[in-house]
């Protein structure tokens, strides 16, 4: 018999423990998997590195509207390639879905956005009709909308004039990403500001956000401090941050709730290290007189130790990779329920941390036994001592 | 048969500080599936009971139709005054109605330690009604803003959560300074909001309407009375409802999220530990095989047995549940927490960890340690006597 073959049969002799056993690594790392993911949405850092375009909003809050009288001004701070803008339109579809609706000008938003793919001539029409809108092909496909449809949209905040809140527009156009993490994202509607501005019952000539699209080279930090010194101490003072930043101060948002639920869940995951930690030492202590007589039979000190090492080794990597295995696909369908919304990506850096955290448990786990095995005197350990 | 299960239930429990590590294994297990479970869900029954609590079924709200919620909506003056002279609204000491038109503004404060990444707080300017329509907001601290100024009163858990709003300070909006003047208390949602003077409000963020309007109703049918007439009005569009329904409405997104979080977290877990029970529970029946074979031999029943590995595996589960619930009672209970309500603002609001929630955890606990002890009874009870006397 083989070294890996006796690993194997000794796993083998207590079926029941080992699988029960493995059930309950598989659990702990199914949900280590899925707190991960969860984790990098709270803590993917923000840095002005590499920021390719900035969000200027009111300082006071974004709900609160910066008129566009704004646009020369920000187009003339050095470093700034182009100027777009979007206007918040509280969009619900049917009785009460939600539908992330932004009022922009088309052509600005083009360039200052290359990331959304179209063809060239929906992007035309989208400028040309005044009552265009485009749709993100995530969403387009789940309300099945096609293009050349009259798409009825209410707002939850804008009447027309006239005072009704219903709102129609010609779909000209379906905007998908330029690659893989792009086209998860593309749930957002664009409507023409133009026509907005004019039709809606209050709130002339104004918007909740700039894009500032920074030329090649241009310090992110200088940009949006002179933007922000540029209107300090009038009635639209800005806040000018990276554009990763402002989209992870809305996950900030949820903030303790955050913090705590993941501190709780971590708590969780070594509670069930530890339980299973514990199964495996027993197991151990049980076969303490079997280890002798391997002894006896003149295998060496190392060689007991690996054997025990062993087993807990492959307990913990088959156990653990069937659980990280299990939450990258439950991951994949949460996040294709949610259509994107809710991404739950257990990807590369989770699997290495995961594995990393596999190799320090079995150790932690194992290597006490093991030791205790290698250091075994045969004769106190067949006399039960 | 009776006698019998206690016997061996006595020896049985008497001898687990014996073999204390597997059984550990079962009561931590549990606590901690108890804990989180527990923990979750009084976060859930804290922020719903915080905003539940602000709302009062005689008071009703006035905002534009389809609006959902206040920061969405928002009235004329002329509007308004159409709605306060409106049947179905409580007079006043003074001989008017009671009513309350509000604006809301969202202004971004620092939370505790953080520098950058500003959360939402609402601003809201009232008007002198607003204070007969809710009898529970009372100030603590300093004096109440003075009409025509720039100062605010803020509520307790704004003030304990973000800094630059305590009392004295200064919050920098539209290019001017205001400052705090008093701190409120009212034990619900209001708490999580900052008041001022709606006319001071007004000419500030350079609007001439409200968002909402608050009226005092008169008597049970006053909100059927308010219902008809504004809708029998073609100058308004506008939804009507009482405020504990509003409140309520808002809640519903954050419960049912907490409770799949809750419900997925919990399940996974208590897989876990049924996993861990189970083995705990075939070692303890292992190490004991030549026990319960001797007592088979000397004429106990298999049922006592059973019932006996059952009674344990049920203790130490119940063991673990209390342990889980005290856990999350002693760290969690009344923790003031902030987080994100539905109209993209800051609720302030304490965990709760009600005795239903401490019962709900343990009857998970005692379904759990059933289940891990069912089995290995079993094995118990039909283990040959021959063969468990021969083991080693």
């Amino acid at each position: 018999m083989t070294r890996t073959g006796f690993v194997v049969a000794n796993l083998f002799r207590k079926k029941t423990r080992t699988i029960l056993t493995i059930l309950s690594v598989i659990m702990a790392f199914l949900l280590f998997g899925l707190l991960q993911s969860l984790n990098s949405i709270f803590s993917s850092g923000a840095d002005f590195i590499g920021a390719t375009r900035l969000m200027t909003q009111a300082r006071v809050s974004f709900t609160q509207a910066l008129p566009l009288s704004m646009v020369p001004k920000l187009e003339s701070v050095p470093g700034v390639a182009r100027v777009a803008y979007s206007q918040w339109f509280g969009g619900v579809w049917q009785e009460n879905t939600q539908v992330f609706t932004f009022a922009v000008d088309p052509e600005r938003y083009h360039d200052v956005y290359p990331e959304w793919v179209m063809p060239e001539e929906q992007w035309k029409a989208f400028e040309h009709t005044r009552t265009a809108m485009v749709a993100g092909k995530q969403l387009a496909d789940k309300y099945g909308w096609k293009v050349g449809q009259k798409i009825p949209l209410s707002s939850n905040i804008y009447p027309q004039k006239g005072g009704s809140k219903s709102w129609a527009f010609d779909l000209v156009g379906i905007y998908d990403g330029k690659d893989e993490s792009w086209k998860k994202q593309t749930n957002a509607v664009f409507i023409n500001h133009d026509y907005f501005d004019e039709a809606n019952m209050f709130g002339k000539g104004r918007t909740n956000f700039y894009i500032l699209k920074l030329a090649p080279g241009a310090d992110a930090a200088q940009v949006s401090k002179t933007v922000d010194a540029m209107f300090e101490n009038s009635p639209d003072e800005t806040k000018t941050q990276t554009e990763k930043d402002f989209n992870l101060s809305f996950v900030k948002q949820i903030g303790d709730i955050g913090l705590i639920v993941r501190w709780i869940l971590f708590a969780v995951f070594f509670t069930l290290l530890l339980v299973v930690g514990n199964t495996m030492a027993q197991s151990v202590r049980e076969r303490v007189p079997e280890l002798a007589v391997l002894k006896t039979l003149g295998f060496t000190d190392g060689s007991v130790l690996g054997f025990v090492l062993a087993e807990a080794v492959a307990l913990c990597l088959v156990g653990g990779v069937v659980g990280l295995t299990l939450a990258t696909l439950l991951g994949a369908m949460v996040e294709q329920a949610t259509g994107g919304q809710f991404q739950l990506n257990v990807n590369g850096v989770i699997w290495a941390i995961g594995i990393g955290t596999i190799v320090v448990m079995s150790l932690a786990v194992g290597l006490l036994p093991a030791l205790r095995a290698r250091s075994l005197k045969i004769v106190d350990a067949l006399a039960g001592r | 048969m009776f006698s019998q299960t206690a016997a061996i239930t006595g020896i049985n429990i008497r001898s687990i500080p014996e073999r204390w590590a597997p059984s550990l294994v079962i009561v931590i297990g549990l606590a901690g599936v108890v804990a989180v479970f527990t923990a979750l869900l009084a976060m859930s029954t804290g922020f719903a009971s915080t905003l539940q609590a602000a709302g009062r079924k005689d008071v009703a709200i006035v905002m534009r139709g389809g609006s959902d919620t206040e920061l969405n909506s928002g009235l004329g003056r002329e509007e308004a005054d159409i709605i306060r002279q409106a049947p179905g609204i409580r007079v006043g000491p003074d001989g008017k109605p009671i009513t309350s038109a509000e604006m809301i503004i969202i202004a971004e404060l620092l939370r505790g330690t953080d520098t950058k990444d500003a959360a939402n707080i609402t601003v809201r300017g009232v008007e002198p009604g607003a204070f007969l329509l809710r009898p529970q907001v009372k100030i603590v601290e300093g004096h109440n803003f003075t009409t025509g100024l720039r100062e605010l009163i803020v509520g307790r858990g704004v003030a304990q959560q973000f800094k630059g709003a305590a009392l004295g300070s200064h919050v920098r909006m539209r290019g001017s300074d205001w400052t705090v003047v008093g701190v409120f208390q009212s034990g619900d949602a209001n708490e999580s909001e900052l008041w001022t003077d709606i006319n001071v409000a007004r000419t500030t963020f350079g609007r001439t309407g409200e968002s909402s309007i608050r009226v005092g109703l008169d008597g049970p049918d006053g909100l059927d009375k308010l219902k008809a007439a504004l809708s029998a009005d073609p100058r308004l569009t506008v939804d009507v409802k009482d405020e504990q329904d509003y409140y309520s409405g808002q809640t519903r997104d954050f419960r049912r999220t907490i409770g799949v979080l809750a419900g997925i977290v919990t399940l996974i877990m208590a897989l876990g530990a049924v996993f861990a029970a189970l083995n705990s529970m075939y070692a303890a029946v292992a190490a004991r095989g030549k026990e319960i074979a001797t007592l088979r031999a000397i004429g106990f029943g298999g049922l006592p047995v059973l019932v006996s590995v059952m009674i344990e595996a049920l203790l130490l589960a119940l063991l673990g549940g209390v342990l889980g619930a005290a856990i999350a009672y002693v760290l969690f209970n009344n923790m003031t927490v902030s987080t994100m309500g539905q109209t993209f603002t800051q609720v302030v609001f304490n965990f709760r960890v009600t005795p239903e929630l401490v019962i709900r955890g343990l009857v998970i606990s005692i379904t759990i340690g059933m289940v891990g002890g069912l089995l290995p009874a079993i094995r118990a009870a039909r283990l040959p006597v021959t063969t468990g006397l021969r083991e080693l």
